[in-house]
């Protein structure tokens, strides 16, 4: 079952909110950019300005774009049908993605992926996606 | 101090209707209150405190419901976490009548997404733009079968189970589902029909999945001394426990659920072990929430949920764990995409010994009724309640 691109939807605040605009900045200019901990150094997903942990201050860094899939549905009932799933990138957490760019059917958990970017529809910002190695 | 048998179930009722397209959302809710009084042996105005959730209508909670009702109440609470919302009523509004904030509270939920056309396990839909995680989730297509279709494919990847055992759980609930005339699939299915079926979102067939179903239900909970003045058999809450489950900042593991938190205070409480229970409720959106649940309440071990499951063993009179006896989501009944109170409300049939006699089970003294509201995949709200008939 292979990839067909699907208009995406977007619903979010990208512009009036600035705990996550440097996100959509970056991706429209192809890095994935995640948030550190200055107090207890981790990674967290999806970004927030204070830590999910520890409730320190965040700093934002460009991720390596190499993660591994956790898991996967694809949603056949769709039209066309996509790849829903989880991938724990390379620098820690686990983020919800979609996959493209690959048959469906040889998609397996473990697998090594990388980002690339897609625009959403209607003008809005573009979002990581993950496709094979 | 325990809470355990501070409250009592006195009344429950569930619509029988499936599809209702002529009535109102407030109408349905307002019928299975009287439905619920009249099993009591209640009226109106016994009731002071009420509780409901997100599909009360209005927007402001209870406010909207206690005017249609014209009810007069001490207390209201409307805590929303989806399809466990009742259970976490339950043990709310047995705090509520402990504390003497309310002696007598209803519960009711109620909703016509088959009248609506929702295409509710299949179709993301749009929640409040400012939820933090919308931006991140909403654009890569979260439905509600593939946030499930996405614990399954991680439990299989880990404990080996099979499509095959998963499948096992639908046709337990249409074995039971046959007994029930209001059930919406009553037609007994076989493993091999369910895995083919059409898939849905992997690994999840359409008979993993649940029905989408207008209708509600209520409950009345009330204090001892006004439970045991009533002619109704006694039911008495013993063990409650709630605990919300979600993304952890990114630490996910997709092969538990929360009633691995809400299950221990309720056990503890109510002072019994899983292999005590005689009959179970078990939420039962999609196969696998049924199979993780029953893990995570310590009915088999994590991981073995398969094989627990699996040659019948969920089935009235064939297994060791009678489940879901009215066909439960599954094949009967999920008002308002939310199938918590149904849960109660079978669990309390068969501790009053009122369930269909093909399916009610002998001596049913002790069960549980265990909910998960929101979605296994991303955050979702467990909760357990364990009752006893006295
Ligand atoms: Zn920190």
């Amino acid at each position: 079952m292979a990839y067909v691109a699907r208009k995406i939807p977007f619903v979010g605040t990208p512009d009036t909110n600035p705990e996550t605009r440097p996100f959509f900045d970056g991706a429209d200019a192809g890095k994935l950019m995640i948030r550190r901990c200055t107090s207890c150094k981790k990674v967290h997903h999806y970004p927030r300005e204070l830590c999910p942990f520890c409730f320190g201050d965040c700093t934002w860094e460009q991720a390596s774009g190499k993660a591994k899939i956790y898991t996967l549905s694809v949603m056949e009932r769709a039209s066309p049908p996509y790849a829903i799933g989880y991938v724990t990138l390379a620098e820690g957490p686990s983020v919800l993605t979609n996959f493209v760019d690959c048959d469906f059917k040889a998609l397996k958990i473990g697998q090594d992926v990388k980002v690339v970017f897609v625009k959403t529809e209607d003008g809005g910002p573009s979002l990581p996606f993950f496709a094979p190695a | 101090m325990s809470l355990r048998g501070a409250a009592y179930i006195a009344g429950a009722w569930e619509h029988p209707t499936r599809k209702a397209p002529d009535k109102s959302i407030a109408l349905l809710h307002a019928e299975c209150a009287k439905g619920a009084l009249a099993d009591a042996g209640l009226t109106k105005d016994d009731v002071d405190g009420y509780f409901c959730a997100g599909d009360a209508p209005g927007g402001l909670g209870p406010l909207s419901m206690v005017d249609y009702m014209n009810l007069k109440c001490r207390h209201v609470d409307s805590t929303d976490v989806g399809g466990s919302s009742y259970q976490v009523a339950v043990g709310h509004a047995m705090e509520a009548i402990a504390a003497g904030h309310c002696n007598v509270a209803l519960i009711t939920l109620s909703g016509r997404p088959r009248s609506e056309g929702q295409a509710t396990g299949t179709a993301p839909r749009p929640g409040n733009p400012a939820a933090p995680e919308m931006q991140f989730e909403y654009p890569y297509g979260p439905a509600t079968a593939n946030l499930y279709g996405m614990c399954a494919a991680r439990h299989m990847y880990e404990y080996g189970t099979t499509s095959e055992q998963l499948a096992w759980i639908k046709v337990a609930a249409s074995h039971h589902a046959q007994h029930n005339p209001h059930a919406m699939l009553r037609d007994v299915v076989t493993v091999e029909d369910v895995v083919n079926s059409p898939m849905v979102s992997t690994p999840l067939h359409r008979l993993d999945c649940c029905v989408i179903s207008d209708g509600g239900g209520a409950l009345i909970l009330t204090k001892p001394e006004i439970a045991k003045s009533l002619k109704r058999p006694l039911v008495k809450v013993i063990g409650v426990g709630e605990s919300p489950k979600h993304q952890a900042g990114g630490e996910i593991d997709l092969t538990y659920t929360a009633a691995r938190w809400s299950g221990p205070p309720a056990w503890e409480m109510a002072g019994i072990k899983p292999s005590d229970i005689k009959y179970a409720s078990i939420y039962d959106s999609f196969t696998i929430t049924v199979l993780m649940q029953l893990e995570d309440l310590g009915f088999c071990k994590k991981g073995e949920g398969g094989k627990f499951v699996a040659d019948g063993n969920l089935i009235s009179g064939v297994g060791k764990l009678p489940f879901n006896t009215d066909g439960g989501g599954l094949c009967s009944n999920h008002p308002a995409n939310r199938g918590g109170i149904t849960k109660i409300i079978e669990a309390v049939r068969q501790l009053r010994g009122e369930a269909h006699p093909k399916v009610q089970v002998p001596n049913c003294d002790l069960a549980i009724a265990h909910g998960t509201g929101g979605a296994l995949g991303t955050r979702h709200c467990g909760s357990t309640v364990i009752l006893e008939r006295e």
